[in-house]
């Protein structure tokens, strides 16, 4: 049993769909923490021993977020800035992080297509997810193939939608029950609903 | 009767006309005083040899301004400076005494009557130099500080004087003039006839007396008079208190500059600290003034222009070697630009201990008499001169230094001081916040008990009504940077932002308020930042109750923000139509306006209308969908999440 940590963050909440019911599902699964930056800090007092503490409690850090101008919402890029402190996650002393696992949880309103080098968004996700793959390096945290939705907007009232929030529920119980193939997933740039079975060892 | 009457008129009517054009023009107070004096006595003979006796009483202005001094001088702080006090000063005066007497050696004096010379000449002018300095802004600066040490030094130093001064007594003179040294001053102390050990006994123990008295009963003395609720009760406390120290340190032989100079130290952290200083402050003003005027006035004219050249050069000369002898310990001390010629410039002069050693120095058959009377001419005329000096020093001096290094110094004589009026439950917090950020405050609070009870947890406060003006001058109103109106009474609250404004037109005021009524008149009455007492409390409540209602904690944190910021937009609006002489509720246009406030209120809230210009509804909104109000509304636990 791995112990699985989701650190969600969406700032408008009132307007999700995708990330809100991925959260619910992300919530009720028993074994997983689940924890709602936002609402836990609405007016960014993140409490940094807190959530370093969480840290150390956990062996896989999952951050599900919606895709916000490339990056993530900004209170998790402050989570980012006061939560990996020099001394803890990286610099002298700071290996407290080292071995353990990072797999962002991303939405993108735009489709695939867009994002690869000929497309509208010149850059495939995972590129521009790099400042994350980075810290989770510098920390000596392994870092996994995003879990991706795009074209999120539309997926929001058809099957893809439905059919990626029940692969987030199975990723999920599979990294949890160590079914999840680490070895097998380093092949992935990314992963959807689609290729999801490909890194899960026993498929439920 | 009419003879006092006559006088008094006199003096006052001097003073009234001489001072205020004195400061007109720029020449200080100090100045104005001696001129005046110089105008009643030798020139117009309207007041005569009677001046001498108001002198010694008048003397009594400086121990109330030592007490005064005390009370700004936290006993922590004296420690601190106790390197400057016995260095400084002590040099001072055992390098300006060896100067003088040498210098009096050379002018045929023998050695004892030189050392005598040397001894009451090496003091400087208490009165004139705290009096300039506290007028000029200069006191909290460090050449004012260094002053300061020096001259606290003397006034301590003037003790063992009049002990050693009857040991220079000459022989021949004493035969001559049958003086047992029934003066006044340390010659009649109950101690006569005790050998040295016992009087060193007696001396610590009245400064235990003033110490621990001070300490221990000035607090439930204070307390009952405070609470007799009788203005003029607390002042004739701190007359008695102030008269008694320097009858017990008269009578024991003690200098009583220095034994109210220690009951202020002592008191430096009561809460009564401020009430003290504003009953005081007049009576030290007036005698000080009288003080100045007696000097003025006791310039003995024949004598002077008998032997101008003589009397004139030695003035310049004791004032030049004093200056001379200051600079190098300045230099020394490692003061720096201005504070360097402030100090030089500020206690060159002899000053009115020289006075006391003088008619002490003569009635021990020290000094010959027709010496002491140049020697009193001498030391008149170099604090006469020394106003004089410090124009040299305005003028002159400080446009020759660098300039930004003038600007520095005033910083430090002005960094700001906060003043709280109030600390009941508001204040006590906004008092919390400000000292545990490293601030310092002044609390001006007016409930005793409230005192006592905060004094128990180590929250200091001074006693007294915030809404009086001579409390709030001696608390700092004047050169504070920041007032916070903490009180819990609406009028006063006014009247103390319109007198804060009108007397500091830059400090800045966080005024409470109840409700919005006092938001418009706190705003006309020239408050910065207005709050209004329970708002805050309030929305925080509103954000818990939207919490516990289901809605997500960010959208909580948003409708309130959102809320408050509209709040604030419609009390503006508002605040424009409010007219004092009409009641809100008959007032068409106010109410009217109200309504629409009160509407786009909500609408902003519920994410409708304009709400394009709302954060609520604003933030985060999905590209390219139309808001769904209602469905994003609904709390999130209505949001079953698919089944797999
Ligand atoms: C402020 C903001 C910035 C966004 N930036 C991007 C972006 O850079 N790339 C992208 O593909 N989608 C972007 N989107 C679309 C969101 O990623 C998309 O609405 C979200 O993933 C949908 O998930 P939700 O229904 O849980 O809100 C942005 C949306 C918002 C509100």
């Amino acid at each position: 049993m791995a112990r699985v940590l989701v650190n969600y963050a969406h700032p408008g909440q009132r307007h999700s769909r995708i990330n809100r019911s991925l959260a619910r599902c992300a919530e009720m699964l028993d074994g997983i923490s689940f924890v709602d930056l936002y609402a836990s800090y609405p007016r960014f007092n993140i409490d940094v021993d807190q959530e370093q503490l969480q840290l150390l409690n956990h062996d896989v850090i999952i951050l599900q977020f919606p895709l916000y101008w490339y990056s993530t919402p900004a209170l998790l890029k402050e989570w980012q800035d006061l939560v990996l402190e020099y001394g803890f996650a990286y610099g002298p002393g700071g290996d407290k992080l080292a071995g353990k696992y990072l797999l962002p949880v991303v939405t993108a309103g735009a489709a695939e297509e867009t994002y690869q080098c000929d497309g509208s968004n010149c850059y495939s996700l995972r590129e521009l997810l790099a400042p994350l793959e980075q810290t989770a390096a510098l920390c000596q945290v392994e870092y996994l193939p995003p879990y991706v939705l795009f074209s999120a907007h539309q997926a929001r009232d058809e099957v893809s939608g439905d059919r990626h929030i029940s692969g987030y529920q199975s990723l999920l119980t599979a990294l949890r029950d160590d079914h999840y193939d680490y070895n097998a997933a380093v092949k992935f740039d990314h992963l959807g609903y689609a290729r999801l079975a490909d890194v899960l060892t026993e498929h439920n | 009767m009419d003879g006092i009457l006559f006088q008094a008129f006199v003096y006052l009517c001097a003073a009234v006309i001489a001072v205020p054009i004195a400061k007109r023009l720029g020449l200080g107070s100090v100045l104005g005083y001696l001129i005046a004096g110089v105008l009643i006595g030798p020139v117009t003979g309207l007041v005569g040899a009677e001046t001498q006796q108001i002198q010694h009483f008048a003397e009594f202005g400086v121990v109330m301004m030592l007490f005064l001094v005390g009370l700004e001088l936290e006993p922590r702080a004296l420690w601190e400076m106790r390197g400057r006090l016995l260095g400084l000063g002590g040099l001072q005066v055992l390098l300006t005494t060896l100067a003088v007497t040498a210098a009096a050696m050379t002018f045929g004096l023998s050695w004892s009557v030189a050392l005598a010379v040397g001894l009451v000449l090496s003091l400087s002018s208490t009165a004139i130099v705290l009096q300039t300095l506290n007028e000029k802004g200069q006191m909290k600066s460090d050449g004012g500080q260094a002053s300061f040490s020096v001259l606290l030094f003397q006034d301590i130093a003037v003790i063992p004087m009049l002990a050693l001064i009857p040991l220079l007594a000459l022989p021949e003179l004493n035969q001559a003039l049958h003086h047992s040294g029934d003066d006044g001053h340390a010659g009649t102390t109950v101690l006569a006839g005790l050998h040295g050990w016992q009087v060193a006994v007696v001396n610590l123990l009245a400064i235990a007396v003033v110490v621990v008295g001070g300490h221990y009963l000035s607090r439930p003395l204070f307390r009952m008079i405070a609470d007799s609720k009788l203005r003029e009760m607390f002042t004739a406390a701190a007359l008695l208190l102030i008269i008694g120290i320097a009858l017990l340190m008269t009578l024991v032989g003690l200098s009583p500059a220095l034994g109210t100079f220690l009951a202020g130290v002592v008191l430096a952290n009561s809460e009564y600290r401020h009430e003290l200083e504003s009953d005081i402050e007049p009576f030290k003003g007036l005698l000080l003034g009288l003080f100045f005027i007696t000097v003025g006035a006791g310039i003995d004219f024949t004598l002077l222009f008998g032997n101008f050249a003589q009397i004139a050069g030695l003035t310049v000369g004791l004032i030049a070697l004093k200056a001379l002898i200051l600079f190098v310990l300045a230099v020394t001390f490692k003061l720096r630009g201005s504070d360097r010629w402030l100090m030089t410039v500020a206690l060159a002069q002899a000053g009115e201990f020289g006075f006391v050693l003088l008619s002490f120095t003569v009635q021990n058959a020290v000094i010959p008499g027709v010496l002491g009377d140049r020697l009193l001419l001498i030391v008149a005329l170099s604090m006469l001169l020394t106003p004089a000096l410090f124009i040299i020093f305005d003028k002159i001096i400080l446009p020759r230094l660098d300039r930004g290094q003038a600007r520095e110094a005033d910083e430090i004589t002005d960094k700001g001081k906060i003043v709280i009026a109030g600390l009941g439950r508001f204040g006590q917090v906004v008092n919390r916040v400000l000292l545990a950020s490293g601030y310092k405050t002044v609390v001006l609070e007016h409930r005793a008990d409230t005192i006592d009870g905060l004094r128990k947890f180590g929250v200091a406060s001074f006693f007294g009504d915030a809404t009086r003006p001579d409390l709030l001058h001696s608390a700092g109103l004047e050169d504070a940077r920041l007032l916070v109106v903490a009180i819990d009474e609406r009028e006063p609250a006014l009247e103390l932002v319109k007198y804060a404004r009108r007397t500091n037109p830059d400090i800045h005021i966080v005024a409470r308020v109840f409700d919005r009524n006092h938001v418009y008149q706190m705003y006309q009455a020239g408050a910065d930042d207005i709050v209004r007492e329970v708002f805050d409390s309030s929305v925080r409540a509103s954000r818990y109750a939207l919490e516990a209602l289901g809605e997500h904690p960010f959208e909580a944190q948003k409708s309130t923000t959102v809320f408050v910021k509209r709040d604030r937009e419609g009390l503006r609006e508002l605040a424009s139509l409010w007219d004092p002489d009409i009641p809100s509720s008959e007032n068409q246009p106010y109410i009217d306006a109200s309504r629409g406030v009160a509407k786009r209120l909500e609408d902003a809230l519920l994410g409708m209308a304009e709400s394009r210009h709302d954060t609520v509804g604003r933030g985060w909104q999905t590209p390219g969908a139309v808001p769904d109000v209602r469905a994003s509304r609904r709390p999130l636990s209505d949001n079953k999440p698919p089944q797999p």
